[in-house]
């Protein structure tokens, strides 16, 4: 299968991999997928007082789709508030890295980590 | 010219041996003709060619030439083998045997026959990948025509107990088929020590041509078929059509010389794969090898790399050719059944990759592809939120994961 440059380039020059301290009021940890399916994308948002993501990390099991997918919505979602990441849709992503039909997958799980990350967070402040 | 990915995919298919190739040419052009033409020179020297083939073909088996027909390839002779004598006997049994790990043409052949009326046993095989000799003696019944049991598996590379299948099969006068295609040139085969019945090779995984291949049928005690392709009767009925001269000539030599070179060349290449294991396990923790790790031909090595996505890791390593038990490979979701039957979990089989070395593997491919998997296993595995928790000690099966 041949993959995009953008897939490649996110591939091997992944952007922000890494972990925050889960334990921290400010970080948020999205886990999604599963070993099973060959893919678990781990995504982390840093949020500060003023409700935007000033930082964020993945960690990722999976193919290079998913490896890319979850690479790029860690630079997408830099700089956003929290109602802006949640509107980031796998159609987007999908589109940006042109993803074929079988790894759309990839894009759908990338928006999940982001929607699980800031569940995760508001949970930990339900009033914000 | 650009840097051809080192190739270790042996399995799959192999480079026709320019021996061989030097051997058909001749056959394409000045010697075209028929061999079934009986009238003229063109034809007797192509029959004299064909015959040639068959002695060849039949020596690496220990048989008889009569006993060889020649087929288009493996795919083709196991349908024939399988189908053929189902189909022949179908009156009198209604019961076939085979096992989990087959190739596709195998178990396909098998799923058409059942819907056909006929039933099929397919045996589990132990986590190392070998059949229990008591599952095949149990399953056998009065109504049991053939078992087919693949000699060398084309995932891992294990090797059946093919003389302790033989014996229970002729013992109760049940025909024996394997599907050899990964054995022949591999491992010595003796159709007649081993009680085999019907046999199914393929040139192209012997360094022979693409398009051809065989299956040996027993003459004594006789195993009759019935023909998958009807014409003008040529290869004793069993499969008619104008056999291709070069072809044929083609996978006689590489018999030959897989023949005269199997001990030295599965020596050089149990050195390899040891080599190659060795430096793997040197450096990387959590590898795991899949099938036995004695019972399999010397060039496959199937190694799980826990906690890496076997397509992502296959991207990284783009100068090897090889292939991975990783569903992401294929269009299904699904990963290898193979690794499956052996009881490798879903996730451990995501992570596999099939290793193989053959004829034209050097000891500096073997330390380039095991520099480069280390190196890109170590890079993912620090990209891995799995082995992230491994590290912490977490286990990875206590989590509630969401199945997509």
């Amino acid at each position: 299968m041949a993959y995009s440059e953008k897939v490649i380039d996110h591939y091997e020059n992944p952007r922000n991999v890494g972990s925050l301290d889960a334990k921290d009021a400010a970080v948020g940890t999205g886990l999604v997928g599963a070993p099973a399916c060959g893919d678990v994308m781990k995504l982390q948002i840093k949020v500060n007082d003023e409700g935007i993501i000033e930082d964020a990390k993945f960690k990722t099991f999976g193919c290079g789709s998913a490896i890319a997918s979850s690479s790029l919505v860690t630079e997408w979602i830099k700089g956003k508030s929290l109602d802006e990441a949640g509107e980031i849709k796998n159609t987007t992503i999908a589109q940006h890295l042109s993803l074929p039909p079988v790894k759309i997958h990839c894009s759908m799980l990338a928006e999940d980590a982001i929607r699980a990350a800031i569940r995760d967070y508001k949970e930990k402040h339900p009033r914000a | 010219m650009i840097k051809r990915p080192i190739y270790l995919d042996y399995q799959a298919t192999t480079p026709c041996d320019p021996r061989v190739l030097k051997m058909m040419l001749p056959y394409f052009t000045e010697e075209f003709g028929n061999p079934h033409s009986r009238s003229h020179a063109y034809g007797w020297k192509a029959e004299e060619a064909v015959d040639k083939a068959r002695e060849q073909v039949a020596a690496i088996l220990c048989a008889d030439p009569r006993e060889v027909i020649f087929t288009s390839g493996a795919t083709e002779a196991n349908n024939l083998a399988v189908k053929g004598v189902a189909h022949f006997y179908k009156d009198k049994k209604n019961h076939i045997i085979t096992c989990s790990t087959e190739h596709k043409c195998v178990l396909d052949s098998c799923r058409h026959l059942e819907q056909e009326g006929f039933k099929v046993t397919y045996l589990p095989v132990k986590s190392n990948g070998i059949i229990d000799l008591d599952d095949l003696h149990k399953a056998i019944t009065d109504q049991t025509v053939i078992v087919s049991i693949m000699a060398v598996n084309n995932e891992i590379g294990v090797i059946q107990p093919l003389a302790e299948i033989g014996k229970i099969c002729r013992d109760a006068g049940v025909f024996f088929h394997t599907d050899a295609a990964q054995a022949v040139g591999k491992i010595p085969l003796d159709v007649n020590a081993m009680n085999i019945d019907l046999l199914s090779l393929s040139g192209h995984k012997l360094y022979g041509p693409k398009g051809v291949g065989a299956l040996y049928v027993r003459r004594k005690p006789r195993v009759r078929l019935q023909a998958l392709i009807n014409g003008g009767g040529q290869e004793r009925g069993m499969r008619s059509g104008s056999l291709s001269t070069p072809l044929c000539v083609g996978l006689g030599e590489a018999c030959a010389l897989a023949q005269t070179e199997m001990t030295a060349e599965s020596a050089r290449l149990k050195a390899l794969s040891a080599r190659f294991y060795k430096a793997i396990q040197d450096s990387l923790e959590e590898v795991y090898l899949n099938g036995d790790a004695e019972q399999r031909i010397p060039g496959n090595l199937n190694i799980s790399f826990a906690h890496v996505e076997g397509e992502g890791l296959m991207m990284g390593i783009k100068e090897l050719a090889l292939s991975s038990g990783s569903a992401c490979t294929s269009a299904s979701l699904e990963p290898s059944y193979v690794l499956r039957a052996l009881g490798v979990e879903v996730e451990m089989a995501h992570t596999s990759l099939r290793i193989g070395f053959g004829r034209f593997t050097t000891e500096e491919d073997v330390d380039t592809a095991a520099e480069m998997i280390i190196k890109e296993v170590n890079r993912l595995r620090d990209m891995s939120p799995l082995w992230e928790m491994s590290r912490q000690g977490i286990d990875i099966k206590s989590i509630q994961w969401a199945e997509h």
